[in-house]
């Protein structure tokens, strides 16, 4: 008897329908993509992105040349050249990222005692060639400048956390 | 004037010539537009069974999507492997197209809108859908790589199993029509849809619509291009417009086998309701809507079924399908023969 049921549901195809059925039903759900150049999702205030060199508010930039972001760098992609300035103050002369050999691990932003090196909010940082992607000090400043406001908003809602 | 003209189509070499490029170019540009959008509509279909967007950026909802791909196609580069046979690895994906086009010279659009009226129309058909698989095997052995033959294989094979069931179908409808002419199997049909095949033959439109899957190698049983196995089955190694015009053969078949399913069950351009309103709308539309309804079938099953297993895809073609299809022929001719309902011819 019980083969005789399997046998009849084989051939009156009730699993295939009860499939189709349930498919089609799904057709007419709302979709549940994020239509992304035109939306984006939430980001974390921890979010990694790209890297800016952040300044006091008095404009003196913070990064001490203390090297620690470059020795602690598991990917090796920072390079740092440093020494005093007209006056007295140490300094970096060159402060380079590799970004295509970044992992975006966060580890310099943990080892900066200064919050100078930051990984901002930005992941929208795509270049045509390969040779944009060596960052150099000025452009690691400019990204400071330009996303400074949401950087001190994220690193005031993450302090608590740290 | 006008009786010149006439004449010079109609006797004239170079005019019947030309008659028949027309007609050839009336049915392949709309086609050829239609494989196009069917591309569109299928990754539209699984996509929104998947509660996915599908391709909106390239045009307005993403209708310039399916030019864009096939501008794409006709611009890479076509790499003949070294060690292939170049000959037949370029002869191969031209067999594939040519077959899926060639086999709509015999389809009826409207009431005399054919190409070729012949009337072994079902058998020609039956034969052209059968030659498509030598550009499948052609492939597969030029290409010279284990995953192109092991593909060709399975996909030869598989088609040769289930024509052995679409046969049987055919021959069904056959015996209820009286007529190899595929113009007389749609007008045996005549008068509303409570005359059209499928009711009666049920089954059958079924077996036929299961095989026709198989037929074109689509899911459930697309696996001689199953991916964790066999990369991409017989077209490994094809790219660019070499691999474009076997996705286009494989697109025209699905179109030819949705329009031979609708001629055989559906009543071909017959409408629905033989009365007023329906009766305007033209033929044609009726033929092109109860493709599309097919078509849409298949996009609804690849997003619905998981990929049969190889002893499984053979064992349902040759122990479910094989007798039950010859079963429901002798039925058939049985009940025709003794109801007295066999056709005059």
């Amino acid at each position: 008897m019980a083969s005789l049921d399997r046998t009849a549901r084989a051939f009156l195809l009730t699993e295939l329908v009860t499939g189709f059925a349930l498919t089609l039903k799904y057709m007419f759900k709302p979709k549940v993509t994020v239509n992304y150049p035109h939306e984006k999702g939430p980001l974390s205030p921890r979010f990694r992105g790209e890297h800016a060199l952040r300044r006091y508010p008095n404009g003196e930039e913070r990064c001490i040349a203390c090297k620690l972001c470059e020795a602690i760098c598991p990917a090796q992609a920072i390079t740092i050249e440093a020494e005093p300035r007209d006056d007295g103050s140490r300094r970096t002369t060159r402060y380079d990222i590799d970004m295509t050999k970044c992992i975006y691990c966060g580890f310099c932003q943990e080892a900066c005692p200064v919050d100078a090196i930051v990984e901002g909010p930005n992941f929208e940082f795509s270049t045509e060639t390969r040779e944009e992607l060596m960052y150099n000090k000025d452009k690691l400043l400019a990204n400071g400048d330009r996303w400074e406001s949401l950087i001190a908003a994220n690193l005031h809602a993450d302090a608590a956390y740290r | 004037m006008s009786a010149d003209l006439i004449q010079f189509f109609t006797t004239n070499w170079l005019g019947q010539a030309i008659v028949i490029l027309a007609q050839c170019l009336a049915v392949t540009v709309p086609l050829l537009v239609a494989v196009a959008y069917m591309t569109y509509v299928d990754r539209k279909v699984w996509a929104s069974i998947q509660l996915r967007r599908g391709p909106n950026v390239v045009g307005p909802f993403g209708l310039l999507q399916p030019f864009a791909d096939g501008l794409k196609l006709v611009l890479k580069e076509t790499i003949v492997p070294s060690s292939a046979n170049a000959i037949l690895f370029i002869i191969a994906p031209m067999i594939t197209f040519m077959t899926a086009l060639v086999a709509w010279a015999v389809v009826p659009f409207d009431d005399g809108w054919v190409i070729a009226n012949i009337n072994v129309g079902i058998l020609y058909l039956f034969a052209i859908s059968s030659l498509g698989v030598y550009g499948i095997i052609i492939a597969g052995w030029a290409s010279n790589s284990k995953y192109a033959f092991l593909g060709a294989l399975r996909s030869a094979a598989q088609m040769v199993s289930y024509e052995v069931s679409i046969g049987f179908v055919l021959i069904t409808v056959l015996l209820c029509v009286g007529s190899l002419n595929l113009s007389d199997v749609v007008l045996a049909q005549s008068g509303g849809f409570w005359h059209w095949f499928f009711l009666p033959l049920l089954p059958m439109f079924v077996i036929f619509f299961v095989s026709a899957l198989a037929e074109t190698n689509r899911t459930p049983f697309d696996l001689p291009m199953s991916e964790a196995e066999l990369v991409a089955g017989f077209h490994t190694e094809y790219s660019a417009m070499t691999f474009g015009l076997f996705f286009l053969g494989e697109y025209a078949n699905m179109i030819l086998l949705s329009a031979l399913g609708a001629i055989l069950f559906l009543g071909g351009w017959m409408s629905p309701i033989p009365y007023a309103p329906f009766t305007y709308v033209p033929g044609v539309v009726w033929f092109a809507l109860k493709i599309a309804f097919l078509l849409f079938v298949f996009s609804w099953t690849k997003g619905t079924l998981p990929r049969y297993r190889y002893d499984q895809l053979m064992r349902l073609g040759w122990k479910v399908f094989l007798p039950v299809s010859l079963g429901w022929v002798v039925l058939t001719a049985a009940v025709l023969q003794f109801g007295g309902w066999v056709p005059k011819s």
